[in-house]
């Protein structure tokens, strides 16, 4: 894993991509697209987490065994999110249900 | 005498006796600290799995707290949040080059920016303070039917936002005890493995910023 040396070049483009992203999320924040505001937010979140994670840290060349660690703790983040979710937002569903 | 004398192999720098070489200690160190690396996405997924949970039952309340949220300072903090990040990753690379005088100046860089950060998140904190925006039986708030929905959004904001000051405050810790390291000549071209991970703990951080940023500053911004 002999690292080689990343030019200062890659580095200042994902800076510069970075602040162009979080001058983007406040500029689309000011628009009115209802439920999209979120959507176009948490993307461009995601984005430049990706983008901090593939090139400062440097994930695109770690071992496989790195990424498996990492992918299993997002996956276990989705879990908690997504069966949280599943909970909260059907609450009340039943309610709306009259044969039952 | 010839029989009993240990032949030591020529060792390489920084190279402890149970690994096999740098890149397999290396590989260990960087897996180690992504192994604590997650276990903080899981510490801070409970804190955002509460937010969602809140901002799903309350969408007004949680919007309407947005035009009390200081943005400019807020983006402000989040470029001097990325170009830090960008200054540890040139000192990560300074130390990979083995440039002494580099690594120490993107190190103090690094820690002053995350000083102004604190120093602006200390700015902020203290306009809800003035405003009576602090949770608790001092709270206040504007729009009357929301005071007590309004307060959660708050408390959420104080929980997350402290706790990412705390990371920040043990980052310029960590990034001051790098300086003296690197000051003492204790890294070289050949190791350098804390600059490395201490960087992806600030790159961490960083991350869990440019989260915070938009949920909780810009929801609602367009009311």
């Amino acid at each position: 894993m002999s690292h080689q040396v990343v030019p200062v070049k890659v580095y200042a483009a994902v800076f510069g991509a970075l602040l162009a992203l979080t001058a983007t999320t406040v500029a689309v924040s000011k628009l009115e697209l209802g439920e999209y505001n979120f959507v176009v937010a948490m993307t461009i979140a995601v984005i430049k987490g990706t983008l901090v994670v593939m090139f400062f840290m440097d994930v695109r060349r770690a071992s496989s065994m790195t990424r498996l660690f990492i992918g299993a703790g997002f996956f276990w983040l989705a879990i908690l999110l997504v069966f949280l979710l599943s909970d909260y937002l059907s609450r009340g569903w039943l309610l709306n249900i009259h044969w039952l | 005498m010839a029989d009993s004398e240990v032949i030591l192999a020529p060792q390489e720098a920084g190279l402890q006796h149970h690994f096999d070489d740098s890149a397999q200690q290396l590989e260990s160190s960087t897996l180690g600290m992504w192994v604590f690396l997650v276990t903080e996405v899981m510490f801070f997924g409970g804190m955002f799995g509460a937010y969602t949970v809140y901002r799903n039952m309350y969408p007004e309340a949680f919007a309407s707290t947005s035009q009390f949220m200081n943005v400019t300072i807020g983006a402000i903090n989040t470029s001097v949040l990325i170009f830090s990040s960008f200054t540890m990753v040139l000192a990560v690379r300074s130390a990979q080059l083995g440039q002494k005088k580099a690594l120490i100046a993107f190190l103090v860089l690094t820690l002053i920016l995350g000083c102004v950060f604190l120093s602006l998140k200390y700015v902020e904190y203290h306009e809800k303070w003035v405003d009576h925006h602090i949770p608790g039986p001092g709270f206040q708030y504007a729009d009357s039917r929301y005071t007590h929905q309004a307060q959660i959004l708050f408390y959420l904001y104080f929980a997350m936002t402290g706790m990412h000051a705390i990371h920040m405050i043990v980052g310029a810790g960590l990034l001051t005890t790098l300086i003296v390291m690197a000051a003492r000549n204790r890294f070289s071209s050949r190791w350098y493995t804390p600059v490395e991970m201490i960087g992806l703990y600030w790159h961490f951080v960083d991350i869990v910023w440019i989260f915070l940023f938009p949920l909780l500053y810009l929801i609602g911004h367009t009311k």
